[in-house]
């Protein structure tokens, strides 16, 4: 029977069936009623047509983590029940159209409730709305408050004609309906309890914890490319800009995206660009001249598997390495890996506030993982964030890149001062202006390097999340950090704590020690080739024989990985 | 305002003794000067090769970019602060070839920025190889049998694209030049001036002779206004003639348009994130 407390319910169907709007409805409206929710999707590069699933978690605790099992499954198809077979289990609920899922000489132990989702859309309305048939359904079974339903329905599509919207309540009804007419034991068996306060905790993903944390940080530009998965990004600032004064273009290229991107930030803007790793391919000439200029950059990198077009809706780790050697020439610049929805909030803020301070290009890197999954979390705390004013005033005599102490020279924009702010991609003198002098070419080297004293002494160290003094640790950075630590809850062992990192360029002193201090290390990567435990060998020659990788273009679920730690741990 | 406010007084000019270029930076000072632009104001972008060095020469800020882009360059620095006056400048190789695809983007996205091309149909820094402008047949240590790519028609891309202001000119006539330039600078929009240089160094063919012999400037009659007109008139090659080809006065500039600038012209760039704002939109 169904866990009670924390139930996996998946929908699955062709692209175009508004699994995406099923989604957003139900993650809301089970976070409005005070439950702990989790989203996640995947889906394949078409408009219509294949299979695409979204898989949602509601839980009396907080959830944020993929998992495989299905307690409930609602195929909109045979195809769609093909999809998912590998995750069905004789626990498994499925509702559906018995007669379309499974042939009828088909040998199978599908626990399936027959439910004509199609004949009951077309009664509300169309089979438009099987969609909302099925949340119907599954806010039943969750005993949800049906006037909560109903005021979030028409709040979501309120500029939409008066018959639309109550179509789509009828849907809904007849999902109610039919619902509680289903097996009573059913539904007795699925109750997570509610929390007063999570009704007040916000409910987003990590694309919109990317795009709001560049609004903290002063992000009042963004030029782009349309690339799945980093496009959310763009079209959330696109779509705030009035409100929040942003200019939001979509360049010719992402060559062009990276220049305007400079452009900006050179006259005072405080800019980034979102991409991923085809299109970052094409501005690393552009990263390159932001060293060179030292113009602050924000760049958001969502990963997904390569090479080339690779598996264009999918995800991976696999762009580190390439993210920390982009560009032609010697730079040094910081790489966040933000795996928590907080921290692609705090740390983009973050970002941009680093990128304008040293004068350097800043990259996010995430993944489609970590950009399509949701969760409920506390509201961000404003209290700390700040946005501190770095550029001067020009006077007479200013220089661009008058050397200084730890590298930063003052930065000024055209049109603020009596000076003149000259920037050259050329190798440059202190005025900015080209120059051959040998002699100063090695001092903007040093100069610019220089920088990277207080770099890594404001590096983020690792978290260390479980018992500090463990003899055994589990590496991961980014998105893979929920999944490894409901893992490790699970196999509850007090020897063993996760180190999560957040930031992989540069790294702080303090990381070192850490991992000296350890008996065993693990490290736990979504891609082929262990990239950071590649970074970690070439800094601090050291050795990580327990790697643990997938690279199939899914990330890790919680199962997957508990069986796999359970093996190097135990 | 005097000229000399532009002047560096100590820049080291890489350029070849009698090169078009001398003439186009001294025409660009003077006409600054006469249009009292504050050299605080003004920036120069450019991209890579003897054109795109010219902003080391003037007094004012300078944005030397990459090869090819100094157009999605100029349009950011643009849109961060419209009040500043922009110009674009660098040689055909650079906007035509390596930024041929922003060429064409930013004249569909039309900000207000001014693009000047030393047009001097040969790759100058690189040492006389083919340019997208170079003639047919023009033969070089690449091109050894000759050119055998159609030639780059700025002109008739940038009026089937409906530019704001499409304009060339030569150094031959460096009045006329100037006259054009201004123009260029005080159209409301993106405007292409186009100027016919020689290279004294490695163009053998299209020398100061043979531009001052094959062009001409078009009559007053011609109607910048009329977009046929202008095409069949950039499309021709017999001579090549010289002067405003085209304008499209009904245009609004990129930043113009943006929502941002709808109510308030203030320019991004003095603008404060409201973050209480934020705080509350994000709890909704």
């Amino acid at each position: 029977m169904v866990k009670k407390e924390d139930i996996s319910i998946v929908l699955c169907g062709p692209a175009g069936q508004g699994i995406k709007t099923a989604e957003k409805i139900m993650v809301s409206i089970f976070k409005k009623a005070g439950y702990n929710v989790f989203a996640t999707k995947e889906y394949m590069s078409r408009i219509r047509g294949g299979s695409n699933s979204t898989s949602i978690r509601v839980s009396s605790k907080p959830i944020r983590a993929l998992v495989d099992r299905m307690d409930i499954l609602i195929p909109l198809d045979s195809q769609a029940l093909h999809h998912v077979e590998s995750r069905i289990t004789s626990e498994t609920i499925i509702i559906g159209e018995k007669e379309k899922l499974v042939e009828k000489k088909q040998n199978h132990n599908y626990m399936i409730f027959d439910v004509s989702l199609t004949k009951l859309a077309k009664e509300a309305g169309g089979v438009i709305y099987a969609n909302m048939v099925v949340v119907g359904i599954i806010a039943e079974l969750l005993n949800l408050d049906r006037s909560l339903v109903y005021s979030y329905v028409e709040d979501i599509f309120s500029k939409k004609e008066k018959e639309i919207v109550s179509q789509n309540i009828n849907a809904i009804d007849l999902g109610y309906k039919t619902s509680s007419e289903l097996d009573l034991d059913l539904r007795i068996n699925i109750q997570p309890k509610k929390t007063a306060k999570i009704k007040e905790q916000i409910m987003i993903n990590g694309g919109e914890a990317v795009s709001m944390g560049a609004v903290a940080g002063g992000c009042n530009f963004i030029a782009s490319y349309p690339m799945t998965p980093s496009t959310s990004v763009l079209t959330f600032l696109a779509q705030q800009g009035k409100r929040f004064n942003i200019v939001a273009e979509q360049a010719e290229d992402e060559i062009a995206a990276i220049n305007m991107t400079l452009g900006a930030w050179y006259a005072g803007a405080r800019g980034m660009v979102t991409t991923s790793g085809g299109g970052f391919a094409l501005m690393t000439e552009g990263l390159s001249l932001a060293a060179m200029l030292e113009t602050p950059l924000v760049i958001h990198l969502a990963q997904r598997p390569g090479p080339a077009t690779g598996l264009p809706t999918r995800t991976e780790q696999g762009d580190l390495l390439f993210a920390l050697h982009a560009g032609h020439g010697e730079f040094p610049r910081i790489i966040f890996t933000p795996g928590t929805l907080e921290d692609g909030f705090y740390l983009t803020q973050k970002a941009f506030n680093l990128a304008d301070k040293f004068q350097i290009p800043v990259l996010i890197l995430t993944d489609q993982y970590f950009i399509d999954s949701y969760y409920n979390i506390p509201a961000f705390d404003f209290s700390e964030i700040q946005n501190k004013k770095y550029m001067v005033k020009t006077n007479k005599d200013y220089q661009r890149y008058a050397l200084t102490k730890n590298g930063i020279s003052p930065r000024g924009i055209p049109g603020n001062g009596d000076g003149m702010v000259v920037v050259d991609s050329d190798e440059h003198d202190y005025d900015g202006h080209i120059t051959e002098n040998l002699a100063i070419r090695s001092k903007m080297v040093d100069k610019r390097w220089q920088k990277m004293n207080e770099m890594v002494q404001e590096a983020l160290p690792p978290e260390i999340i479980g018992p500090q003094e463990s003899e055994t640790l589990v590496i991961c950075w980014g998105s893979t950090v929920n999944m490894v630590k409901e893992a490790l809850h699970h196999i509850n062992q007090n020897k063993t704590a996760l180190l999560y990192f957040k930031q992989v360029y540069p790294l702080p002193s303090q990381t070192l020690p850490i991992l000296k201090r350890a008996k065993k290390l693990i490290i736990v990567e979504n891609n082929a080739t262990a990239q950071f435990a590649q970074i970690l060998k070439t800094q601090f020659n050291l050795d990580i024989p327990a790697k643990i990788l997938t690279y199939r273009g899914q990330t890790f679920s919680v199962e997957e990985l508990e069986k796999k730690l359970r093996k190097v741990i135990l | 305002m005097n000229k000399s406010v532009y002047e560096l007084g100590k820049a080291d000019v890489a350029w070849c003794p009698g090169c078009g270029n001398f003439t186009i930076w001294k025409g660009l000072k003077e006409i600054l000067a006469e249009m009292k632009i504050n050299p605080q104001e003004l920036v120069m972008v450019s991209g890579i090769g003897q054109a795109a060095k010219i902003p080391h020469y003037i007094r004012c800020n300078v944005f030397n970019g990459l090869h090819g882009r100094a157009l999605p360059a100029a349009t950011g620095i643009k849109t961060a602060n419209p009040e500043l006056v922009v110009i674009a400048e660098s040689g055909d190789g650079d906007m035509y070839g390596e930024g041929g695809n922003h060429f064409i983007h930013t004249i569909r996205r039309n900000p207000d920025i001014t693009n000047i091309v030393h047009n001097n149909m040969i790759y100058g820094l690189t040492k006389g190889q083919a340019s997208p402008t170079s003639q047919q047949g023009f033969i070089t240590p690449v091109q050894v049998n000759g050119v055998i790519l159609e030639p780059f028609n700025p002109l008739t891309v940038a009026i089937a694209l409906n530019a704001s202001f499409v304009a060339r000119t030569s150094t031959v006539d460096t009045d006329r030049m100037k006259m054009i330039l201004k123009e260029a600078i005080q159209n409301p929009g993106y405007s292409l001036v186009d100027i016919f240089q020689p290279c004294v160094s490695f163009n053998k063919v299209n020398t100061y002779k043979w531009f001052k012999e094959s062009t001409y400037y078009l009559e007053d009659s011609h109607n910048p206004e009329n977009k046929f007109d202008a095409f069949a008139r950039a499309s021709e090659t017999n001579k090549l003639p010289l002067g405003i080809f085209y304008r499209n006065t009904h245009k609004k500039s990129f930043e113009q348009s943006l929502s941002v600038y709808q109510e308030d012209k203030t320019p991004i760039v003095n603008r404060r994130v409201d973050l209480r704002k934020l705080e509350e939109f994000i709890k909704k």
